[in-house]
């Protein structure tokens, strides 16, 4: 579907927002009434129940809707930063983790995990924080070595200095894993993504971090569209390529740092997203960003409780599923892709 | 209306203007001074690696010389913002690629980005001009195909559309018949007379095609190793002795006799 006419990007624009954005809703909606024990939406919405009396209000807020949020969150960011990173790189099969922000927030994970009293006395857990500040770790080196000749910013280098730091950041994970396998079981379910937030507070850290991300990629659309064609191209319809460059790279990596903090290394829906909305929308980055993010948000949510209900009463962690189903799609699209 | 004053820049200590990273090894400019008037068609020549893309980007305001400047009616384009330098200058690049699957409207309505507010999107005024863009290039009907379907000549009048839509003075084309077959060179090179008649935009061209630009181009500059040889009026620069000093070669320089453009005939290499 193309751009057409006046109304093109408008219409589309509004069409997919509300779209996607109902959508979101809704699962988000569904999603805590479904599980072991049915919940009924007219109950837990019933005002003459006390809240202390009402079991099946309790199970929908206290037990089943942060991790709903947590998916809606997680989902988005990791879509809408998958969306800015393949458009920095120039490279569709990019990924929010390409530049090795989980690899680092992976890292800081596991040492939380396997050294846990150095930093137990905090007021919350660990693991959040330690993830989210070895993301920025991971950001701030490969940031380093892109522009370290001072000659701009390469994509190249980035692209580069981005696969290598994941696979070092991989190995000493190993080493520590294989070091102090005590820890072990926690850590590998960790690595696999899981969305089991159990409380709202790791929600209530995420959400600043996500919301200076979304406030940034508001800015960026038009300067993704422009730097499809190139730096040069873009600079030269008047986009200030290095500013737009930084702020999508930082911004985009903010919010893969969020994510990961919150639910883990979720895999594939930064790339089967963005490519299922390019596939649905166009190509035209105002209206795929937000799309991206509203099926996001939907798309976690829905494989959140496949992963619950699947095999139940066992709970998969949601990585699982979504690289079951991401793993095929991306074939799909290589072939697809190749094809012509 | 733009004067290129002592430009010079060595690589090393190229600073770029937020484009691509310097490429350590593209030639340098030596105190270029060049003056393009209102309404010319300007051509750029010279041999591969002679510095025409690099000076095209300074030009561009892309690439900041790191001695001389660049002026716009008189305004250094160092101290312009790049969204009122892209109002009045649009770049038709060497060779384009986009990374995803934008339609051939859509990449025409690019050029009206740097016309629009902050988070403006482009209303029926801006559809009319891209359409009248992609209409004068002759690809209104291409308007809905994905751009990466097109071939090499329709992407290259498609991309001079898109940079028609920007509604520029000034369109500064990089070697705009480097992929294209002879007919398509002469329809481009049509298409650039036209629209330096009927819309009176001044072009510069960089070619190392002599006779493309022997064709077109009422004014040339001969770039050599980063420096300017000659340039004036078409038929005082483009003379044997010049051709020959340029390219190492002896050729014959005359006039077609029926189009009456300026004709270049290499014959054999210098010894």
């Amino acid at each position: 579907m193309t751009g057409d006419g006046s109304s093109g990007v408008r219409r589309r624009l509004f069409v997919s927002t509300a779209t996607f954005g109902l959508l979101a809703f809704a699962i988000c909606l569904v999603a805590p009434l479904v599980g072991r024990t049915p919940v009924s939406l007219a109950r837990v919405f019933d005002r003459s129940i006390p809240f202390h009396d009402n079991v099946d209000a309790q199970i929908f807020f206290i037990a089943r809707l942060p991790r709903a949020i947590a998916g809606a969150i997680v989902g988005s960011a990791l879509a809408a930063a998958g969306v800015v990173f393949q458009a920095l790189l120039r490279n569709p099969l990019a990924t929010p983790f390409t530049l090795g922000v989980s690899a680092g927030a992976a890292l800081g994970a596991i040492l939380a995990i396997t050294f846990p009293l150095a930093v137990s006395t905090l007021p919350f857990s660990a693991v959040p924080l330690a993830s989210f500040l070895g993301s920025l770790f991971a950001v701030l080196i490969v940031y380093a070595l892109a522009t370290g000749r001072r000659l701009g910013l390469s994509t190249n280098v980035l692209l580069l200095a981005g696969v290598t730091l994941n696979s070092f950041f991989s190995a000493i994970i190993l080493f520590v894993q294989y070091m102090a396998d005590a820890s072990l079981p926690r850590a590998v379910r960790w690595l696999m993504g899981d969305l089991d937030v159990a409380t709202y507070s790791p929600i209530l850290a995420a959400i600043p971090f996500t919301l200076v991300a979304f406030v940034a990629f508001a800015w960026l659309p038009r300067s993704l569209n422009l730097l499809a064609a190139g730096p040069d191209a873009a600079a030269s319809r008047g986009v200030d390529v290095l500013r737009a460059q930084r702020l999508a790279f930082f911004s985009a990596s903010l919010a893969t740092g969020a994510a990961v903090s919150l639910g883990g290394p979720i895999g594939f829906i930064g790339i089967v997203v963005p490519h299922l909305v390019r596939l649905i929308v166009g190509a035209d980055h105002r209206v795929v960003l937000p799309a991206s993010a509203l099926f996001g948000a939907g798309f976690l949510v829905a494989c959140d409780v496949v992963a619950r209900t699947a095999m139940a009463p066992l709970e998969l962690p949601v990585g699982i599923v979504t690289a079951l189903i991401g793993g095929p799609f991306f074939l799909w699209l290589l072939v697809r892709e190749g094809g012509r | 209306m733009l004067q290129a004053d002592d430009v010079t820049l060595e690589w090393r200590r190229a600073a770029p203007t937020g484009a691509t990273p310097a490429r350590r090894r593209a030639p340098g400019l030596h105190g270029v001074s060049l003056t393009v008037s209102r309404g010319s068609l300007f051509g750029i020549l010279g041999p591969n690696g002679s510095g025409k893309t690099t000076l095209l980007r300074v030009l561009a305001g892309i690439l900041a010389p790191a001695r001389g400047r660049v002026l716009l009616d008189g305004a250094d384009l160092r101290h312009l913002s790049r969204r009122s330098v892209a109002r009045r200058v649009a770049v038709v690049p060497q060779e384009t690629h986009l990374a995803f699957d934008y339609s051939v409207l859509e990449l025409a309505l690019m050029g009206r980005y740097p016309h629009l507010g902050a988070f403006g999107l482009e209303g029926p005024g801006d559809v009319r001009l891209a359409r009248e863009a992609l209409a004068a290039t002759g690809t209104l009907e291409l308007q809905h195909r994905a751009f990466s379907t097109l071939s090499g000549g329709e992407k290259q009048r498609v991309v001079i559309a898109s940079a028609l839509a920007q509604s520029p003075e000034l369109m500064l084309l990089d070697e705009p018949t480097a992929s294209l077959d002879l007919g398509y060179q002469l329809e481009i090179a049509a298409l650039l007379r036209h629209l330096n008649a009927e819309r009176g935009v001044t072009m510069v061209l960089a070619t190392h095609d002599l006779n493309f630009a022997g064709s077109v181009c009422d004014h040339l500059a001969l770039l050599k190793d980063g420096r300017v040889m000659a340039q004036g009026l078409a038929e005082s620069v483009l003379t044997r002795e010049a051709v020959e000093a340029l390219y190492d070669v002896e050729a014959d320089v005359g006039r077609h006799p029926a189009t009456g453009h300026l004709v270049v005939v290499p014959i054999r290499k210098a010894s």
